[in-house]
């Protein structure tokens, strides 16, 4: 058991910090749920990806550097703590591309990775219906067979990014009448600028359209848009969640300088006794998440696998994210209630966490069926 | 970067666990707290024998080395059975021994299990200070060799920790002792301790709540109930790393943010457990108890949490650390 980086690692680390220190905008980015944001976060995505930096675990042919998950953190620790902007990608790199590295077809691969590395292609999760949320198999959104394709019809909601991102992923239900709802499903790709798709952006607390309505009237998506098998598309989607996904959804890199800031502000405003606990708190937690991740890397490289404990880290992550911001509003006093700041900003997305991904209440729920192996019962 | 047990570590956590699930640990915390001191004594022999001191004793004192790693593991299963003693201490006053003539007069016996030992500032609680047979205080002069046990004992919150104060005076053994090294030994420890409570508490909790019935369903299948020990299992799991981690950089900040974290977690778990217990869990002859005033007690020794957390924030200097 050691904490300790080798040579390699450590020479790793000082080309990340030595490139994000002669690369990272000297003065923040506008928000990316803007549309000017969102065209200076692009930017920021193809530079990135000039020089490999964007998605440094994926394999070289696709853009990547190939690096295992211990770089990655590495690089994650040293994105954040040199002040970089959000990632707009994150959608497609966190969720979309294990999905392709598991189950995509080589084709699928060489097409959609690349554009996704840069930035030129920026998507949107398409999960969320009206009535389907945490329960996502209850989704009715409908898939129907056509000549070469399929043509796709209803409703998604909450839909991330999808007011400025090119094009989504998920979940479509290609056979109407299964025993179980989670059969019958089929994963897709497909273009929101295709016809028959209307986006409506949707407000989020700041009035920032962070999410968006998808309208989908017989939209058509070609067969090679397919991910896996039709039909199969709950055990794709399901396949590739919990795994890697429980490590890299949200890394504590994010945290460790979120709370580095939150440090310092703390000294700056005089180094309040009566917030000093929660200020304490904040540190300890990035550096619990951390440390949990590390643990949780070094079982995945040892070829473990990642399935229930994810929901940890997710309730884990979501609660400390809020109240590291709360903390953080309550420093800065008056200020604290403008919108206009970063810590602001910061605080109505932390907000959404408890809530995305699957509800919190559901992954307490994981955890005690799944992990603590109580029984199951009525919600 | 492995963060993770090495089998030989979680060999031995897992035979410590085997051998105190044998031993019946409950009623010899029950003659403990009696005063009763013999089957706690062969309990701690057995302890020392499976080199648990000695992980606190370097080789040339017939210990292990310094190894707060396994030390940490061992804690991890004391806590999990309640063992009763002055474990902590003895681990402090091995931390506090470093000087080359007194390592060697004392530590031998604390390693071996023959001594048990306590330490404390003067003038306050020492834990099991009338069964000791080394009894450390500090004062202004420096570290003493406490003559005995000063008045009564107290009980505390937790039947089985006995609380005394040492006589003053006795033998000055060194002018300059090691207290900041042997308070991050004792915090390691207690951390790793309560982290232990905690597990317990949880896996009695858990299996409580799938046996008893109400409204005709075990009531672990409510969503109350199951959020509950949901929330325990996190702030446990986020714990261990802490522990774990700090035991690896042995630095204050990281060994004060594992004490505060892990007594939090172990003391919401043991809030968690006497809830959903209900009435049984409130009573002194139901073995949960043991655990439950253990928590509470565990929280506020070597350090409470403002005083935790105080430490995490004067070790940072320029910041948080990164790695």
């Amino acid at each position: 058991m050691d904490l300790d980086f080798t040579p390699g690692q450590e020479a790793f680390r000082a080309e990340a910090r030595a490139w994000l220190r002669a690369h990272v905008p000297a003065s923040p980015l506008p928000s990316l749920e803007t549309e000017e944001g969102f065209a200076a976060h692009r930017v920021w995505e193809a530079q990135l990806a000039a020089d490999r930096w964007s998605v440094v675990s994926w394999p070289e042919e696709y853009g990547g550097r190939g690096v295992d998950l211990v770089r990655w953190l590495v690089f994650e620790e040293e994105y954040y703590a040199a002040g970089a902007p959000g990632r707009v990608g994150q959608n497609g790199i966190n969720l979309l591309a294990p999905t392709l590295f598991d189950h995509g077809t080589r084709e699928q691969r060489a097409r959609v990775l690349p554009e996704m590395a840069t930035g030129e292609v920026v998507w949107a999760q398409a999960w969320s219906e009206p009535e389907a949320g945490s329960d996502l198999a209850s989704l009715t959104s409908r898939a129907v067979r056509t000549d070469g394709g399929w043509l796709l019809s209803g409703q998604k909601t909450w839909s991330s990014r999808a007011a400025f991102a090119d094009r989504a992923f998920g979940l479509f239900r290609s056979e109407p009448d299964t025993p179980r709802p989670q059969q019958g499903l089929t994963y897709l790709m497909f273009d929101l600028r295709a016809p028959g798709v209307t986006v409506r952006p949707i407000g989020r607390l700041d009035g920032r359209p962070a999410f968006a309505e998808l309208f989908l009237d017989e939209v058509f998506v070609p067969d090679e848009d397919v991910i896996g098998e039709p039909g199969q598309g709950w055990r794709v989607a399901m396949s590739t969640a919990g795994n890697e996904r429980g490590l890299t959804l949200r890394s504590p890199g994010r945290f460790l300088a979120a709370a580095d800031r939150l440090l310092n502000l703390w000294r700056e405003q005089g180094s309040s006794e009566a917030l000093r606990d929660r200020v304490a708190d904040a540190v300890i937690g990035a550096r619990a998440y951390q440390l949990f991740t590390y643990a949780n890397a070094s079982r995945f490289l040892d070829g473990e696998s990642i399935g229930p404990e994810s929901s940890l880290n997710k309730v884990f992550w979501s609660e400390y994210d809020i109240a590291l911001h709360e903390t953080a509003l309550e420093l800065l006093g008056e200020d604290g209630e403008l919108a206009d700041t970063d810590w602001a900003e910061g605080y109505v997305f932390s907000l959404a966490g408890p809530i995305y991904a699957g509800t919190n209440e559901i992954q307490r729920d994981i955890i005690a069926e799944r992990l603590l192996g109580l029984p199951k019962g009525r919600r | 970067m492995r963060f993770l047990l090495d089998p030989e570590q979680r060999a031995f956590a897992d035979s410590l666990n085997a051998m105190l699930t044998a031993a019946d640990t409950p009623s010899a915390v029950r003659s403990w707290s009696r005063g009763e001191h013999a089957r706690g004594r062969a309990l701690w022999r057995r302890v020392a024998g499976a080199g648990v001191f000695a992980l606190a004793v370097p080789e040339a004192y017939e210990g292990l080395g310094l190894r707060p790693i396994e030390l940490a593991v061992a804690f991890v299963e004391l806590g999990r059975h309640a063992v009763p003693g002055p474990l902590v201490e003895t681990v402090a006053a091995a931390a506090l021994l470093t000087e080359p003539g007194l390592a060697k007069r004392l530590l031998p016996a604390l390693a071996s299990g023959e001594a048990l030992a306590t330490a404390a500032p003067a003038g306050s609680y020492a834990l099991d200070g009338d069964v000791a047979t080394t009894r450390l205080s500090w004062d202004g002069d420096g570290l003493r060799l406490a003559p005995g046990p000063d008045g009564p004992v107290r009980a505390s919150l937790d039947p089985a920790r006995r609380l005394t104060r040492l006589l003053p005076g006795g033998e000055l053994l060194t002018a300059e002792p090691p207290l900041a090294h042997a308070l991050t030994w004792a915090r390691l420890a207690t951390a790793a301790q309560a982290l232990g409570v905690g597990l317990a508490l949880l896996d009695r909790t858990v299996e409580y709540v799938g046996q008893r019935t109400q409204f005709g369903v075990p009531i672990g299948s409510f969503q109350a109930v199951k959020h509950q020990l949901a929330d325990a299992k996190i702030a446990l799991e986020f714990a261990r790393p802490l522990v774990l981690g700090a035991a690896l950089t042995m630095t204050e900040a990281d060994v004060a943010a594992a004490k505060v974290t892990a007594c939090e977690a172990a003391y919401r778990t043991a809030r968690t457990a006497l809830q959903l217990h209900g009435a049984i869990g409130y009573t002194a002859e139901y073995d949960l108890s043991l655990w439950l005033t253990k928590a509470r007690a565990l929280r506020g020794t070597w350090g409470g949490p403002g005083e935790c957390r105080a430490a995490v924030l004067d070790g940072l200097s320029g910041g948080a650390r990164r790695s």
